[in-house]
């Protein structure tokens, strides 16, 4: 992927980028002779196309992967990965500051090694690139292509000029940042979650333009390593797509942090002077400009398929520039399906690679599993972390479902407290009058390991009547799960069934 | 109705006294407007104005003030707002029928760069009808008054302020147009819908309030079910006019519950989180509760723009999850007497014990902070008083002893109209208007 405005600094090129490389990149690797048309042919391989290629190379069947940059795509090389490593290094630092808070001294000095913290990050992307080499999925039976991949036919596929037949298809090229069209900030520069973890140096003042997931886990993390950062939204609350209370939490972490946050507010223009980026905001009717010197934009993603040729084969686009398809994953050409961020709404790791299994299916397998029946969580990695699954309430109501949710603030429970980690709760969302789990939404440190108990029970048809008979460890704070779990059956003691139960006991 | 000790009644009638004497106090003679808060250099609120408007009807009834001289400061409102700017210049007072938020107690213009402000333009409108039916004589002036209340409910624009959303915008400024803040779920706006249901002349679509509700979140919270919003205020300020008991719209029905009673548990969530005090501020119980807008202490240093901030100053309290700093709002408390009478007095009757500097003039301060003490234990006290406590204070207080307020908008063929198009039934609405409101 080309770099975007300014790159930002050299990566060193040390032993660890020379390992991820190695695994991802192979200099010397050779394409292969295809031997007759591929059963499946993957373009991209990100996470959605290694899910994929493995799948099918498991089956037996002949597969191709094809890539035109590196193995692992967004996910390991600039997405999920380096940006979880990082924000644990933030933690570490925001938990140093806030020792006294846990009855441990404040270390007399705080200083943010920021080089260090970029080595850390390079070298468990390294580490965890062993896992995404190209080596290890030719030895799985996986031919590897690497170059530019562009539909001939519904049948045949060019890549860099070779021809490669196929039965079936998968797109999975994923998306990459959609930069705002901001007059002046292409001239400026700017980072992405593309390029922000090359950085070598900690920028001092930072602005942030985006509120969604990315744009607040990166304000808070660089924030907590020390940099002054100011995050835009051009909409009323961050996180839009979440409940009202789940950003009013976020506001008080981010204020907590030191985070300046400048709601409904627009960039309008950037220009530079003296090396400084200065950048004009606008909200409602008051206009300022900020200096900062680094601006980190493009947390809207779009999809990569121009070069593809695809209306040539039949597949076209919606609006948004997604790949159209339908339930079962298929494109507008059925010799061909379409996995990951390319074409889902959502561009979480784990949903891009859920999808990928379910078109491999559905192609090779003519399975007919929907889409729209899979279960997805997902979390926003901000501290505290924001994670759900399912419906929300709003969606409910929406469908005319009717919906009551069982709600435990942290505060209730006892391991959150001995943490002092009591901003947050568990809001478990119901089919009213049933135990029917719609969806949930937690809030809490580490909620993101909190959902999976939900999306368990939801994946298994277990209401939560059920979960109330779960134990779960004590204490955790996974246990407020059982605690809305018991919530919800205290409700079920209507007068009717106590009356009930009373007779019983006496007779 | 929970019958009051003679002890409590008398201190009811204190209390309901002094918040009436504000609005006399803060208001501009000259064009009736009302200042948002007792101190030097306040504006108008106009809010505060409405709540002024449905106060006299009380002040009247009540032997605090002669009928004529309370007709007398309606009209001279009524006139200001008739004859003010409407063209929607900055300098104006208003727009399409609505009014800015804030304006200049002498000139009547807008202050502060304020927003045209939907929902406190629905208050004013609110305390408007209470007026207009309440004061039903023959006499010229009286008719004038029904008059013009008229005029200025007809020429409210309520579609506009739609803007071709679903729902009603919050707020417009010449400067930039509608304003996003973004609000959800349920709030004090039941009254601006119903306003803006009910209207003859420029109705929203009725499609618009099911919309609305449709970002409600009916929520078990300390065992407890309840439609969910955060400070006590939103269960309160349409209850002002509205008589909530009885009736219910499509979402109340399915959930076998009324908007009445959900401020009653509201209280209860109020009460249990105190309790529970999970920030560990001083002098929160389950008898010393009331987290809502109010004025508190405030850390913010002018010189920073985004300093970490402890004290968040005049702010919107809410339970569980903050913003919640150690202040408490005892007009809130209060307000609450329809819903939970005996819990209410004894938290009243609480606070004023071992907080006596909560009360000034006969009136309730708008915040305290215990855990913000002086030397010698004190908590902070907010200075003054704020009209919007007043009023609140005096209209659910009177509601709860009288009725006044909800005898007289159950009788207004608007709210009537306006609460049916929002899918309202049963209660008081079944039954047709006896005419007459008194």
């Amino acid at each position: 992927m080309a770099p975007h405005g300014e790159a930002p600094t050299n990566v060193p090129v040390d032993a660890y980028e020379r390992e991820r490389v190695a695994n991802t990149r192979p200099s010397a690797w050779r394409n292969p002779q295809p031997g007759g048309p591929y059963q499946l042919a993957i373009v991209g391989a990100g996470p959605a196309g290694m899910v994929a290629a493995e799948l099918a190379a498991s089956l037996g069947v002949r597969v191709a992967l094809i890539e035109r940059n590196a193995i692992g795509g967004v996910n390991l090389e600039t997405g999920s990965v380096p940006s979880k490593t990082l924000i644990r290094t933030s933690r570490i630092y925001a938990d140093m500051r806030d020792a006294q808070h846990y009855g441990a001294s404040v270390p007399d000095s705080v200083n943010v090694d920021f080089a260090a913290a970029m080595e850390r990050v390079r070298s468990i992307r390294a580490r965890l690139s062993r896992n995404d080499s190209a080596q290890r999925l030719a030895a799985a039976g996986v031919d590897v292509y690497f170059g530019e991949a562009r539909f001939v036919t519904g049948n045949m596929l060019a890549v860099d000029g070779q021809r490669l037949g196929f039965r079936k298809a998968l797109i999975a090229t994923g998306a990459r940042p959609h930069i705002p069209d901001i007059p002046g900030l292409a001239q400026a520069g700017y980072l992405t979650n593309d390029n922000v973890f090359d950085l070598t140096e900690l920028p001092r003042r930072l602005l942030v333009i985006g509120g969604g997931p990315l744009g607040c886990e990166h304000a808070q993390a660089f924030c907590r390593l020390g940099a002054q950062t100011t995050i835009v939204q051009d909409k009323p609350l961050f996180l839009g797509q979440e409940e009202r209370d789940a950003a009013q939490i976020l506001s008080e972490a981010f204020a907590r942090d030191g985070i300046e946050v400048r709601l409904n507010t627009t960039a309008l223009a950037v220009r530079v002077a003296s090396g400084t980026k200065l950048v004009d905001l606008v909200s409602d009717d008051y206009r300022n400009t900020i200096g900062v010197d680094a601006i980190l934009t493009g947390a809207g993603r779009r999809p990569n398929v121009e070069g593809l040729n695809l209306a040539a084969v039949g597949i076209d686009c919606d609006p948004g520039g997604r790949i159209r398809v339908d339930d079962f994953l298929r494109t507008g050409n059925a010799n061909i399906h379409a996995a990951g961020d390319v074409c889902l709404q959502s561009s979480f790791v784990d949903t891009a690679a859920a999808s990928a299994r379910i078109a491999v299916q559905n192609a090779l397998l003519r399975r007919a599993h929907r889409w729209s029946e899979v279960v997805i969580p997902s979390c926003t990695y901000t501290d505290p972390e924001i994670a759900r699954v399912g419906l929300s309430v709003r969606e409910a109501n929406e469908r005319g479902i009717p919906v009551k949710t069982f709600t435990i603030p942290m505060h209730e429970i006892d391991r959150a407290v001995a943490d002092s980690e009591t901003a947050g709760f568990v809001k478990v969302h119901l089919r009213e009058r049933t135990d029917r789990i719609l969806g949930a939404t937690i809030v809490a440190r580490h909620a993101g390991d909190m959902i999976n108990g939900i999306t368990l029970a939801m994946v298994a048809g277990f209401g939560l009547r059920r979960l109330s008979h779960v134990l779960h460890a004590y204490p955790t704070q996974a246990d407020a799960i059982r605690q809305a779990a018991d919530a919800y059956n205290r409700t079920r003691l209507t007068p009717r069934v106590r009356a009930r139960l009373l007779r019983r006991i006496q007779s | 109705m929970t019958q009051l000790s003679p002890a409590d009644e008398g201190l009811l009638d204190q209390l309901q006294r002094a918040a009436f004497d504000y609005f006399p106090q803060a208001m501009n003679p000259r064009n009736g407007l009302v200042t948002d808060n007792s101190r030097a250099d306040s504006p108008v609120s106009i809010a505060v104005v409405g709540f002024a408007l449905a106060a006299y009807p009380i002040a009247v009834e009540r032997g605090w003030m002669p009928r004529d001289a309370a007709v007398k400061r309606i009209l001279s409102a009524l006139r200001f707002f008739r004859d003010s700017d409407q063209s929607g210049a900055a300098a104006a007072t208003g727009f399409k029928g609505f009014y800015y938020h804030f304006l200049d107690v002498k000139a009547g213009t807008r202050v502060w760069q304020s927003e045209l402000s939907m929902v406190d333009t629905a208050l004013l409108i609110g305390g408007m009808l209470a007026a207009s039916q309440y004061f039903d004589a023959d006499s010229p002036d009286e008719s004038e008054l029904r008059t013009v209340v008229d005029l200025l409910y007809r020429r409210v624009d309520w579609r506009w302020a739609q803007d071709g959303a679903d729902t009603i915008r919050q707020g417009w400024k010449p400067e930039c147009g509608f304003l996003h803040y973004g609000w959800e779920g349920y709030s004090e706006a039941i009254l601006l819908y119903t306003l803006a249901l009910g209207s003859p002349t420029h109705p929203i679509a009725r499609e618009c309030y099911g919309k609305w509700t449709l970002t409600y979140q009916w929520e078990n919270l300390y065992d407890i079910d309840c439609l969910y919003a955060g400070p006590l205020f939103i269960h309160q300020f349409s209850h002002a006019w509205i008589d909530f008991r009885g009736i219910g719209d499509e979402f109340m029905r399915e959930k076998r519950s009324d908007y009445f009673e959900n401020s009653r548990r509201a209280v209860c969530i109020q009460r249990e989180y105190a309790r529970r005090n999970p920030r560990e501020f001083a002098g929160y119980a389950d008898d010393c509760w009331g987290l809502s807008a109010c004025d508190g202490p405030s850390d913010e240093r002018a010189d920073m723009q985004n300093e970490r901030r402890r004290l968040y100053g005049y702010a919107a309290r809410s339970v569980p999850y903050g913003p919640d700093d150690g202040t408490l709002s005892a007009p809130c408390v209060l307000a609450s007497l329809p819903f939970a009478p005996e819990v209410v007095m004894r938290s009243l009757r609480a606070a004023l014990e071992r907080y006596p500097e909560v009360l000034s003039e006969g009136r309730l301060a708008s915040g305290f902070n215990p855990t913000v003490a002086d030397a010698n234990g004190r908590p902070w006290v907010s200075a003054g008083h704020y009209g919007l406590d007043q009023g609140i204070v005096l209209l659910m207080t009177e509601n709860h002893r009288r009725e006044t307020i909800w005898r007289l908008m159950r009788e207004n063929p608007y709210i009537r109209a306006g609460l049916r198009a929002a899918g309202f039934r049963g209660g008081w609405l079944r039954q047709s208007t006896i005419g007459g409101a008194r």
